[in-house]
């Protein structure tokens, strides 16, 4: 039932327009994940403190348990889900937290890898330190970040040297969400 | 960086393999608790305590019963069996070791955030509003929040009984008084350790329902799927009625050896017959969930003019905070790590844990030993400089080596190479940074550290795993490990393809699932890779075993000649008869040979010794390691900045490479926080640091690269060789931390977290007594 309060927005996800109907509280991460079955956005502490909920929105990262979701009407919100290699296989960013286990429980890594995406796009040749303050809002509990770091230094040369860098997908229009 | 990859006797044991879990992890498809939903979903809420101590008078849930949308509403009275004994997926009955378990509160609150009332209703908003119009009516107690305090005869009582102790251990061995007097050099300081929250990545989350079978199955975040019996007492069901299905975790540190959400969502979907889900937010995780016990710890420590340890007396007291859960389990591995790696003729150890209105203290990876090891390391430092004796050199002449005798009178069987990790652990530091400033001091310490792998002796524990070939050449495991993300699962996969000679991808491994996978325990304990590991190689070494008969029949040679790798059977020095293993497979199960085995592993075990007094074997092994720590502290404002970190461990035999480096680089960076930062702090048992930025954890920006040295003794008690090293590696980096910082300031500070505002007060309170003593010489020099 539609109240007088509901909004309905358009969120281009990962490449895909989606017409929804939102309530004006609505937070983006519980339409990615309630909504859009998109779960890869974790909810960590629900305030913006860890980063494990972190998207991308126009490019930006952005804290979704505290991003309501009218506010990214028209926007363009890229998902783990849709972070992809050339041929639709592991972008050298994933690949490279495969290698360097940069992945353990694997609740921190959809944040660690848009934030790591971020960071390569607008700093194709970062220093260790330069990484470790970009990841610092997002925490990992398992690693002790050495893993990570690895990554994003292996990612950062393998991408310098002409591999793809992480943008988002083209657009293309799969459905239209009701709530 | 590790050991350069050497050859090794294994094909793919002791390998850096990415792990079989982790590309889902990257894609973010791995389904964590709070991604799974079911048709129809109820949400849940909890109604948590606003007292420490209180006596609930009235409870009134008439006004949320009547809401639309609301579907139950749950209190102590609604729960069948709302008091149990909390068993932790053993199936050994422990006796005094297992406490009261209570689902929801009756008659008295006992710490803040303790759970009163369940509701069930359409969407979260309806429950969240339903909570609100729940009226509890409370009497408010006063309450103690101090373990000292409780002690006291006259303390107020948190429970019901007639005493705060939960339990008191002791451990002696020879004369210390004797040894006291005797001695050069006595040191003795009391050191305080507070509060800390595992700050799990993922919350506390679950989905229950009633399958289509009738079964009441949990889909939970859980370190213990065996939590499935108590689940069923506490619904007075049969044991087979109730099944608990753990996904992957998003981490467990311990956190989630206890219950969490299972009973209550088990209450509300049994009563309103659709599926229920809750996930605690993380206020309400730091809130109310358990957290590592503060202690408070007297320490005195003797050694002889040489450098001799003589004697070691230590004094433990233990927050349990308003319910005992596994304080006496996390006791009693203090009470026999209390002395740490070191040979001491004269230990006396007197351990209490104490029940106060705070909140309750359980499982935190290092289960007791971090607590200890932090007063022991520090006790080791300053004994070392009262004797003129380097940190490394006073311990090289006291670490306990194979065959030397802990306190507890129980002589070590399995290797012990603490010296080697000491020297290579310090001698990894390298060369001593310069300050930037002139008020930066630079300080480096060590510690070493001894940590148990398994559980107590006491539990008769055991594991089993389920190992066998498709007809396709694949393999199939089942076993009910839970992967807490350590590596647990892909771990299993590992061994199994070394022993049948196929690839890691050839084998699937089904885990955490009390109705699929034959029980293996608690990940918990540092008990996976040992136990799990052990019952999985067992059982792969039957089926190949199986197979290899076989072969050898078809290809008319003995056993002993046949090789099986690369999924071809071979007779060796003969290149021309040779088999497929889809052959082999064919031949067995034509035949009736079973291509499966269901294996089980035992640990070695002891009764119960109804005793305080802690005698003999209480731990089937340890792992021993060193951690080495360098530090900048800036004077002016009391910032410490860690510049290196080096962990040192005898991890036995590697597994998987990357894993094992990964879980020596996590611990050091968890001790790092602990020792830094980490600080649950609560005002009369109310929490005030509920969230991430109050409750501090390390960022990348506060931790450098930390350096991993692994030793391969080869001698553990794990498979091929391993020791457990989850809990080990992170025991021992807190005290290095605060070494390096003693080392730097001059001042040992004995109470963690070493914060900036601890040592710029110490630095003012060493500056004033420096004045003080300039002052009062000042006469004499006139």
């Amino acid at each position: 039932m539609l109240t007088s309060c509901t909004n309905a927005i358009v969120l281009t996800v990962n490449g895909d327009d989606h017409m929804l109907v939102v309530e004006p509280n609505d937070l983006l991460i519980n339409v990615l994940r309630n909504d859009l079955g998109l779960t890869g956005a974790k909810y960590g502490c629900g305030t913006g403190q860890c980063g494990a909920c972190t998207v991308l929105i126009d490019g930006q990262p952005t804290l979704s348990c505290i991003t309501l979701a009218v506010a990214c009407d028209g926007k363009k919100v890229t998902t783990i889900e849709g972070i992809t290699g050339p041929d639709g296989g592991l972008h050298p960013i994933q690949e490279e937290f495969l290698n360097e286990n940069a992945v353990q429980c694997g609740f921190c890594t959809p944040g660690m890898i848009l934030m790591a995406g971020d960071l390569l796009q607008r700093n194709p040749h970062p220093t260790e330190d330069e990484i470790r303050h970009h990841i610092k809002g997002n925490i990992c509990r398992c690693t002790g970040y050495n893993g990570i770091v690895r990554a994003i230094q292996n990612a950062a040369q393998r991408m310098a040297a002409g591999e793809k860098p992480l943008e988002a997908l083209g657009t293309t229009v799969r459905e239209v969400v009701k709530r | 960086m590790t050991d350069a990859d050497k050859p090794t006797k294994y094909r793919l044991i002791g390998l850096a393999l990415p792990r079989h879990d982790a590309l889902d992890k990257v894609y973010g498809q791995t389904k964590y608790a709070d991604d799974f939903t079911m048709p129809g979903t109820l949400h849940a809420k909890v109604l948590r305590s606003r007292y420490a101590a209180a006596r609930i008078v009235s409870i009134d849930t008439s006004a949320a019963e009547r809401m639309p949308g609301v579907h139950a509403v749950l209190t102590a009275r609604d729960v069948p069996r709302n008091e149990t004994t909390s068993k932790f997926g053993q199936t050994h009955s422990a006796g005094g070791f297992e406490g009261l378990y209570r689902v929801l509160a009756d008659k008295k609150v006992r710490y803040m955030g303790e759970a009163v009332a369940l509701v069930a209703a359409e969407t979260p908003e309806t429950a969240a509003q339903a909570l609100r119009a729940i009226d509890v009516v409370y009497e408010p107690q006063p309450g103690v929040f101090d373990p000292v305090e409780a002690l006291k005869p006259d303390a107020y009582r948190v429970g019901e009984e007639d005493t705060n102790v939960v339990c008191s251990y002791k451990v002696r061995k020879g004369d210390v008084d004797a040894a006291f007097a005797r001695a050069d050099v006595v040191v003795e300081n009391e050191y305080r350790v507070p509060f800390g929250d595992h700050v799990y990545l993922e919350p506390e989350s679950g989905t229950a329902w009633i399958d289509e079978d009738g079964v009441l199955t949990i889909r939970a975040s859980t370190q213990v799927i065996e939590h499935f019996r108590d689940v069923a007492d506490i619904l007075r069901l049969p044991h087979n009625k109730v099944r608990v299905i753990a996904p992957m975790l998003g981490g467990g540190f311990g956190g989630k050896e206890d219950i969490t959400v299972e009973a209550y969502l088990a209450l509300l979907a049994y009563r309103t017959k659709r599926p229920v889900k809750l996930t605690y937010t993380r206020e309400e995780s730091i809130l109310s969930h358990s957290k590592r016990h503060p202690y408070v710890m007297r320490y005195k420590t003797a050694a002889t003019a040489d450098g001799k340890l003589v004697a070691m007396e230590c004094e433990l007291i233990s927050d349990a905070g308003g319910y005992p859960f596994l304080s006496p389990w996390v006791l009693l591995y203090s009470t026999v790590m209390a002395t740490g790696p070191y040979k001491i003729p004269n230990v006396k150890v007197d351990a209490h844990a104490v029940l106060t209105n705070n909140t309750f203290t359980s499982a935190y990876r290092g289960f007791g030993a971090p607590q200890v090891c932090f007063a022991y390391e520090s006790q080791m430092d300053a004994v070392a400089a009262q004797l003129g004796l380097t940190p490394l050199a006073f311990r090289m002449k006291n670490y306990l080596h194979t065959g030397d005798e802990l306190g507890t009178g129980y002589a070590l069987e399995s290797a012990v190479l603490t010296d080697e990790t000491a020297e290579r652990a310090l001698a990894a530091l390298g060369e001593p940074t310069k300050p930037r400033s002139p008020w930066e001091k630079i300080g480096r310490g060590i510690a070493s550290g001894m940590q148990s792998y398994g559980r107590l002796v006491y539990l008769h524990d055991s594991s089993r795993s389920f190992v066998g070939f498709e007809l396709d050449g694949t393999v199939v495991v089942r076993c009910g490990v839970q992967d807490i993300g350590g590596g647990q699962t892909s771990s299993i996969a590992q061994i199994t393809a070394e022993v049948l000679g196929v690839s890691m991808q050839d084998v699937t491994v089904y885990f955490g699932d009390t109705a699929l996978t034959p029980l293996a325990g608690t990940t918990t304990a540092t008990r996976m890779l040992y136990m799990s590991g052990n019952a999985t190689l067992k059982a792969a070494r039957a089926v190949r075993d199986a197979l290899v008969t076989k072969a050898a029949e078809m290809l008319d040679a003995s056993p002993d000649r046949i090789a099986m790798a690369d999924k071809t059977f071979r007779v060796v020095g003969d290149k021309d008869h040779s088999l497929s293993l889809i052959e082999v497979l064919e031949a067995c199960a034509s035949d009736g040979i079973p291509l499966s085995n269901l294996a089980q592993f035992n640990a070695p075990a002891r009764e119960v010794k109804e005793s305080a007094n802690v005698e003999g074997q209480i731990h089937p092994d340890y792992t021993f390691g060193t951690h080495a720590a360098e530090v900048a502290v800036d004077t002016v404002t009391g910032q410490v900045t860690v510049l290196k970190l080096v962990a040192a461990f005898d991890v036995g035999q590697a597994i998987n490479r990357l894993s094992a480096e990964g879980q020596l680089e996590g611990g050091t960076a968890c001790g790092a926080g602990y020792a830094l930062l980490e600080d649950v702090k609560m005002d009369r048992g109310r929490t005030v640091t509920c969230a991430l930025d109050t409750y501090l954890v390390p960022t990348a920006a506060d931790l450098p690269d930390v350096t991993t040295i692994m030793i391969e003794s080869g001698g553990g008690m794990g498979p091929f060789g391993a020791k457990g090293i989850g809990e080990p590696s992170s025991t021992s980096s807190a005290p290095a931390v605060t070494n390096a910082v003693a080392d730097a300031i001059g001042i040992r500070l004995t109470r963690l977290p070493v914060s900036p505002e601890r040592i710029l007060t110490a630095l003012k309170e060493g500056q004033a007594k420096r004045d003080d003593a300039v002052s009062r010489r000042v006469p004499e020099l006139a």
